[in-house]
């Protein structure tokens, strides 16, 4: 043990530390290299998947091409594949849920971190956030059982198609999903602003409301919108519940109230039996796209941070 | 320290001769996940029986193939039969052994018909193809006098998940129909023209009985469990067949290719339900590979010799039909065709 440590990099706090008693010549040291192994196995276990998909996409890309991403049609039996269908869906079902579910993340975060005395915004937020652990497939069943004939009667009464499930029925189970996130975000967000500050305004005369609209929420910005687009991340990969409720037809949606299909749900559906190359290739296509628009998403993430940060 | 290695190693020792010396043959298979009840309850009356051990992993038709073709298991099992490409690539002759009938039934949820709803294949396919949209449209009322069908909209239910049951039906469907066959073809998962996809048979019964209106196909077990009305589909004969354990049973009352290699929807059988479909179970025909044990290949053949005699008894109450006589005789003669190197291991029988 003792030659090993080069000499250049001798502890001027050598002299005082007893030999024998630090087994571990150079804890820093140590810690620094684990660190930097675990974090770069990490960034290579990422770059790896994307590669694997890359990989097992080949065949579909070398058919079809940038075409893939266009394409409508979605035909295992003559080999024709294109996204489209899915990549719309899945977008419109994330995106929708995000916009239903930014009202309730935003006043519950608000009420439970401004408003709420301290007794009820602790069991509150805990059960917020037991929303978070439910497992899907639960959430998928109830929507299957509570949400579908709800919707189906709202869809009665304005005239549209009657189905029940689909695009709407989607997106609320969606929204209901990554609620716990945002709130949960929001509200952390919301308590980090410091005392000082809110207190500097409440001195100047503001009430409450003009220091939540003028001071907290533009201070937690930059935090919020992180927390809502990685809640979108979030939504965005979702299967089971969506694979329950979304009726899973796989072309164009024609309208809002139209049954679709998603990404994460299509390989979910069809890759245990896609016994065909092309088909196969064309499903892990899909999961590439799916990987790349998640990237885009959390890179956008990072940009808007950056952006809104209080400088 | 080293004593504690010593004991280790020697416990272990002792477990791996145990479990050596007991002697008993497990054997592995995997594939197809219809025919996985009556399997589970095959194997265990077996294991009681006879001391031998299978373990049987449902992953699906397309991964027992994979399986069977790696040679990672003893046997594979399938519902739709295998293509010739993918034969090509097997190491050896493979075996197609059929173990039981299923069908697949056309269910229904209609306010005010309750049961005896007859369809020809003819307007099933249009029903599928979304070309007939409505219960009360005058093609289904003709067919069925005395029942007074609602106005209302057929919401046709699909399987979403690529499975056997949707290739039984969509190559049923191609067969009775050119523009089905020419629209959509057939095969594990197809381009619908209409309706809704549930995952798996529960997603499709979930959606047969939460939805007026609704028709789908699920397989026959799942009808009965949950009380869902079924329809009689006319044969090629021209009867309207219901789907019970005989006239599926009977629809493999048929000429079988001695590969068995085909599919019995559309049967030329008269008493024959038209949706019927076997399920096989893989096996090389030489089963000296890989290092494996002459015991070990006659346990496996001995195992499905019992699965296509005795254990067909078990067959009804888990809604399977049993292999008509034609079939038994057939897989006695592959029975007799496996060797172990070059030698038929079944003489004596």
């Amino acid at each position: 043990m003792r030659g090993r440590r080069p000499k250049g990099l001798a502890s001027p706090f050598r002299p005082l530390v007893k030999e024998g008693v630090m087994r571990i010549r150079d804890p820093d040291r140590v810690f620094r290299f684990v660190c930097w192994g675990l974090a770069v196995g990490l960034v290579a276990l990422v770059v790896g998947i994307g590669l694997t998909l890359l990989a097992g996409s080949l065949p579909s890309l070398k058919t079809f091409g940038l075409k893939f991403l266009w394409g409508r049609v979605w035909d295992p039996v003559n080999e024709e594949f294109g996204a489209l269908p899915f990549v719309v869906g899945t977008l419109v079902t994330s995106v929708l849920a995000l916009l239903i579910t930014i009202p309730f993340a935003l006043s519950s975060g608000i009420f439970l971190a401004e408003y709420a005395p301290p007794k009820i915004a602790g069991p509150l937020s805990s059960l917020v956030e037991l929303l978070a652990g439910i497992p899907s497939v639960i959430y998928g069943l109830w929507a299957l059982f509570y949400l579908v004939p709800l919707v189906r009667w709202f869809e009665m009464k304005v005239g549209a198609p009657p189905f029940g499930l689909g695009l709407p029925t989607a997106s609320l189970v969606l929204a209901i999903m990554i609620l716990p996130y945002a709130a949960s975000i929001t509200r952390e967000v919301l308590r980090m602003v410091p005392h000082e500050l809110k207190e500097a305004a409440y001195g100047l005369g503001a009430t409450k409301w003009e220091v939540i609209r003028r001071v907290c929420l533009p201070y937690g910005l930059s935090g919020i919108v992180a927390g809502f687009l990685l809640s979108l991340g979030r939504a965005l990969g979702e299967t089971m519940a969506v694979t329950m409720v979304i009726g899973n037809r796989s072309e164009m949606p024609q309208s809002p109230w139209d049954l679709a299909n998603t990404m994460a749900s299509v390989i979910a559906n069809e890759f245990t039996e896609a016994s065909r190359d092309l088909h196969l290739s064309a499903l892990i296509e899909i999961g590439l796209l799916l990987f790349l628009i998640t990237l885009i998403v959390n890179t956008v993430a990072r940009i808007i941070i950056v952006r809104l940060e209080v400088k | 320290m080293k004593k504690w290695l010593l004991l280790i190693g020697l416990g272990l020792l002792g477990f791996f001769c145990g479990s050596v010396r007991a002697g008993e043959v497990t054997l592995l298979g995997a594939g197809a996940t219809f025919p996985y009840p009556l399997y589970s309850k095959w194997f265990h009356v077996y294991y009681q029986k006879t001391g031998v051990k299978v373990n049987y992993q449902s992953i699906g038709s397309g991964g027992g193939i994979r399986q069977i073709l790696a040679r990672t298991v003893d046997f594979g099992a399938t519902d739709a039969p295998m293509s010739e490409e993918e034969l090509a690539k097997a190491p050896g002759k493979i075996l197609h052994l059929p173990m039981a009938l299923g069908a697949v039934v056309v269910a229904y949820n209609v306010p005010g018909v309750p049961s005896g709803l007859k369809l020809t294949p003819q307007v099933l396919a249009d029903i599928f193809l979304g070309k007939i949209r409505k219960w009360n449209d005058p093609r289904i009322v003709q067919l069925n006098p005395g029942i007074k069908f609602p106005g209302l909209p057929i919401l046709v239910i699909h399987r979403s998940d690529g499975s056997g049951t949707t290739f039984n039906f969509t190559y049923y469907l191609s067969r009775v129909s050119p523009e089905w066959r020419k629209r959509v073809g057939y095969g594990k998962a197809v381009r619908w023209p209409t309706g809704i996809g549930g995952k798996g048979n529960e997603g499709v019964t979930g959606y047969l009985k939460q939805f007026p209106g609704a028709i789908g196909y699920i397989e026959l077990a799942y009808a009965h469990q949950n009380k869902l009305p079924v329809a009689a589909l006319q044969n090629k004969a021209g009867k309207f067949i219901r789907p019970t354990l005989e006239s599926i049973s009977a629809a493999a009352r048929t000429n079988i290719p001695p590969d068995t290699r085909t599919l019995i929807v559309n049967t030329d059988a008269p008493e024959g339900y038209p949706l019927a479909a076997m399920t096989w179970i893989l096996v090389y025909q030489e089963q000296a590979y890989g290092g494996r044990s002459l015991e070990r290949a006659r346990a496996l053949v001995d195992l499905l010799w019992w699965c296509v005699h005795e254990a067909q008894e078990y067959n009804e109450a888990l809604f399977y039909a049993r292999l008509p006589e034609n079939l038994v005789r057939i897989n006695e003669k592959l029975l007799r065709s496996i060797t172990y190197r070059g030698q038929p291991i079944l003489q004596e029988k």
